[in-house]
């Protein structure tokens, strides 16, 4: 822990100046959805595709959840998911070996065709789902969480060194693939309408990125120990907002190439360290001023919590749609609302999108009565029974919402 | 041939003044204003031989002379009484016949103002107009991405925290557990500087609490004065007004026998208690109060007799140590309000700064650090120790906030900056810039004494009288002939001015860096200087 920890702060001291960051989440176009039925990653690509007018189709990001398809049968064991060289999978093979890590199941895919204009030639984009070594049996879950965390951290670092690895994530029922590039152009060439990759909690990301140095650590969505989220617009507080998480001494809250990693590690850090729900997520990064406060009925609580978390305040533009360890998918707005978003959808199924048609194109028989984009005091979320979507308000007492 | 007399070393000509009276005999009604308004008699009413050659044409007459005299204006060379440029002459004169002007060159008289062995002792500030803040520059600009707010018509939260903050774990601990969670202060960032009722003259001393009263009542503005050291006056101790101030304790104690007879009749908690270790003009020193002002009215606030100079200790005599003073004083003053108030030190920028923090951020009921820099000014002090004793605030204040990130408190102990803030007129740029440094708010002192009372103090060598009671505008004399002059309303009307310019000029700062929601502290990434060696130290950009 301890060399954790300054290897966090020395980080922080190399990025002081925040040139290391990539402005990556400028106005991109969000989908996310939620459904009983597994679905295919095509959903959100199509989405994307029909929001093109408000990305320029730099790249996409995919984080799966509450996994179907091939994957449905290994939920409790840890899948990898990243982009490596030859030379990254022979590093990592010895690395998961010596840690007893056994493959399990691959999914991995190995483009044989020329990439679109503007996809850089991989070897392969991996999806391995992992045994737990027989010497973790019995570790509690914090350990295992922790451990996990680790690995992924210690494989990023690794294939930073040569560039021969790009590690998303290492979670049980998680899949995260990301890409420069058109999202159908690459969604074609890597096959995404694969039958085996099926899940029901889909969030994806189609880039703006206003950095043609592109770093694929620097695209939504972000993943952290079960916790992600994607956003769109700057968080312009980013660089306090940075400081503090690094100084947390949780070795999780590193990387940072983008202003919007943070929202994830809030939640994190909101829900996960604190153990307080998405409400208090909400009052966490866009607090109530302090003249509303005076009228809340939870205002000794949220006065306090305003206090403590003052540093966590985000300053947006921001549109923070998110997904929790229990399945519970959310979208909140910073407290200018420059950005849009909308809810919708119909029992069994409800998709969250920065814009209509992409909702439309998603679920066109919704209930559209029940529609919603939320404002600057709302959340709404959908949680994994997907009856119905939900609306909070900052206004009210607290609901405890996970 | 005797000569006539001596020429001593300090008998000086007007050459060898810092500060000439030009005077214009044909402008000049001789009224006598400019003599009976200079503080320090400089000028005087003079009556001067004149000799006059006259010559007729041609060679019949000789030439002759005519002897006659001329009423004007002298200006004494003694070094007590030379003129220290405070202009009170021009503006009283009708005429606009006489002005001071700045010698060209470094004065000879500096080299004599040690009669008796006793150094320059003064009031003002460090007459140097450098400033780091002046030049750090806000470059982060938001663009197309993160559209620019409009500083006119968007909501902002411009509040700051006073008081120790639980870290988010504690928080949520302590409200499950109905735990103590220290007193905590919403308030403006801008504060009303420590300077006492006895440095400053009554009417100054109400006049900024009347403003500050009103922008609290009348604008809903949250803004805190601090006492400085020197007493509270017995009404406001016991009125609702006391909510609005930061009763100091400083090393002299002075006046803290009124403050403790009052607490059992105060209606309203004050704001915050700061125990003053250490101040930016005079690092080391303790306070001063030449007895010039010590009149009846500050003797009774601060419990001394009448008429005797008051120099506080460097120390506060009880303690060997700040680690003591931390456990010991910031508890009994927690206890003397019930653990409502919240207690916090301010200190000189030093070297040594960190190691007073990291104490202070190990004591849980530390409510914050304030620290001043060498740019503070002061109302006495030894000239030696304004111009060359102390630290500068930038890098001692960024320093100080890189420490608390560097163990995680940054959020737990506000650090509030003072000492030079607005000392060229840039008030807000200046704070804006301490804000993104680190700092959580700003304590401004002399800015409020120019900008609301008129003081004629510049980093030039002007003025700078403010420790005999002589203040020609009335704002740090105890004399009623001269505080007259200044209208507490007028001074109240002027605060309330000064804050509001600087609400609006924050906001036009901040609405372009996209900063809306709460104040950007440690924003480093908003910020840039010109100076290589500058934007390395305070590690922020270095642009050109």
């Amino acid at each position: 822990m301890e060399v954790h920890v300054r290897c966090v702060v020395a980080r922080f001291w190399l990025s002081e100046t925040g040139e290391d960051k990539e402005d990556d989440n400028d106005v991109c176009r969000l989908f996310a959805v939620t459904s009983r039925e597994p679905l295919s990653p095509m959903i959100a690509i199509r989405a994307l595709d029909v929001m093109k007018e408000g990305h320029d189709g730099s790249g996409v990001g995919l984080y799966m959840t509450d996994l179907g398809g091939d994957f449905e049968q290994f939920k409790g064991s840890p899948i990898l998911s990243g982009i490596f060289s030859q030379e990254g999978i022979k590093k990592l093979d010895r690395y998961m070996m010596e840690l007893g890590l056994l493959t399990k199941f691959k999914f991995s895919i190995r483009p044989s065709k020329e990439p679109p204009a503007g996809t850089p030639r991989r070897d392969v984009y991996l999806i391995r789902v992992y045994e737990y070594p027989y010497d973790w049996e019995g570790l509690s879950e914090a350990e295992i969480m922790d451990r996990l965390m680790k690995i992924r951290i210690d494989l990023r670092r690794l294939g930073e060194e040569d560039e021969s690895m790009m590690v998303f994530s290492f979670w049980p029922d998680t899949i995260m693939i990301k890409e420069v590039g058109d999202p159908m152009a690459i969604a074609e060439y890597l096959g995404l309408d694969r039958k085996g990759l099926q899940a029901r909690i889909i969030m994806a990301q189609g880039r703006q990125n206003t950095n043609y140095a592109i770093t694929l650590y620097a695209c939504h969505p972000f993943f952290l120990q079960g916790y992600a989220t994607m956003t769109n617009g700057e968080n312009t507080a980013f660089a306090p907002i940075r400081e503090y998480l690094a100084s947390r001494g949780f070795p999780g809250y590193t990387g940072y190439q983008s202003d919007s990693e943070v929202f994830t590690h809030i939640l994190h850090y909101t829900v996960g360290r604190l153990e307080l729900g998405i409400d208090d997520y909400k009052h966490i990064i866009t607090p109530l001023k302090d003249e509303e406060l005076v009228r809340h009925p939870d205002r000794t609580f949220l006065r306090n919590l305003k206090h403590s978390c003052r540093f966590l305040t985000i300053d947006g533009p921001n549109c923070v749609i998110g997904c929790l360890p229990d399945k519970t998918l959310f979208m909140v707005q910073d407290s200018k609302k420059l950005r849009p978003g909308i809810v919708g959808g119909k029992p069994g199924m409800f998709a969250f999108s920065s814009e209509m048609c992409g909702l439309e194109e998603a679920v066109p028989s919704r209930e559209k009565n029940y529609e919603f984009q939320p404002m600057k005091y709302d959340v709404a979320y959908v949680d994994a029974s997907r009856m119905e979507m939900k609306r909070w308000s900052q206004w009210e007492s607290s609901a405890h919402l996970h | 041939m005797e000569p006539m007399g001596k020429l001593r070393p300090s008998a000086l000509s007007g050459k060898d003044l810092p500060w000439r009276i030009l005077w214009d005999k044909e402008k000049c009604a001789l009224c006598g204003c400019c003599t009976a308004v200079c503080p320090v008699r400089a000028i005087s009413l003079g009556v001067h031989r004149r000799r006059e050659i006259r010559l007729a044409l041609g060679l019949v007459e000789k030439p002759a002379n005519v002897y006659g005299v001329f009423h004007g204006i002298d200006q004494t060379t003694d070094p007590a009484h030379a003129c220290m440029g405070c202009g009170m002459c021009s503006l009283v004169c009708p005429n606009s016949a006489i002005f001071p002007v700045k010698s060209e060159e470094i004065d000879k008289l500096r080299f004599h103002i040690n009669s008796g062995g006793e150094p320059r002792r003064r009031g003002g500030r460090r007459n140097d107009p450098s400033s780091v803040l002046d030049r750090i520059k806000f470059i982060r600009i938001s663009m197309l991405t993160d559209p620019a707010l409009d500083a006119g018509r968007h909501e902002f939260e411009l509040r700051t925290l006073l008081g120790r903050i639980l870290p988010p774990e504690e928080a949520v601990g302590a409200a499950s557990s109905q735990g103590w969670i220290p007193p905590v202060r919403e308030i403006y960032p801008l504060i009303i500087g420590g300077m006492s009722f006895g440095a400053l003259s009554p009417n100054m001393w109400e006049g900024l609490q009347m403003g500050v009263a009103y922008l609290n009542e009348g604008m809903g503005m949250p803004v805190r004065i601090s006492t400085g050291e020197g007493g509270c006056p017995p009404r406001l101790l016991r009125s609702r007004f006391l909510k609005y101030v930061i009763l100091q304790i400083a090393s002299g104690y002075f006046g803290w026998d009124e403050i403790i007879h009052a607490l059992p009749e105060m209606k309203e908690d004050p704001c915050a208690i700061e125990i003053k270790y250490g101040q930016g003009a005079k690092p080391g020193d303790g306070g001063l109060l030449m007895w010039h002002k010590v009149n009846k009215l500050i003797a009774a606030i601060r419990g001394v007799p009448p008429r005797v100079s008051l120099p506080s200790p460097p120390t506060h005599q009880t303690k060997y140590s700040i680690e003591e003073s931390v456990a010991k004083m910031i508890q009994s003053m927690y206890m003397a309000w019930g653990y409502r108030v919240p207690v916090y030190p301010k200190i000189s920028a030093t070297t040594t700064t960190l190691a007073v923090l990291n104490n202070l951020a190990r004591n849980s009921y530390a409510a914050a650090i304030a620290i001043d820099g060498e740019d503070g000014g002061t109302g006495a002090a030894y000239n030696v120790s304004m111009n060359h004793m102390g630290h500068p605030i930038a890098s001692n204040a960024r320093d100080a906030y890189l420490n608390l990130v560097k163990i995680g408190r940054q959020n737990e102990l506000p650090i509030f900056a003072g000492g030079g803030v607005g000392k060229n007129g840039n008030l807000a740029a200046n704070a804006a810039a301490l804000i993104m440094l680190g700092a959580s708010g700003v304590q401004v002192s002399k800015y409020f004494m120019q900008a609301a009372a008129g003081c004629v103090g510049s980093e030039g060598d002007r003025c700078n009288i403010c420790n005999i009671g002589l203040c020609p505008k009335g704002i740090t004399s105890q004399d009623p002939r001269l505080y007259r002059r200044l209208d507490p309303e007028d001074v109240a009307r002027r605060v309330v001015d000064v804050y509001l310019s600087f609400d609006s000029e924050l906001k036009k700062i901040l609405a372009p860096l996209g900063r809306s929601t709460s104040l950007p502290i440690g924003m480093s990434d908003a910020i840039g200087i010109d100076d290589f060696h500058a934007a390395q130290r305070l590690q922020i950009k270095h642009v050109v």
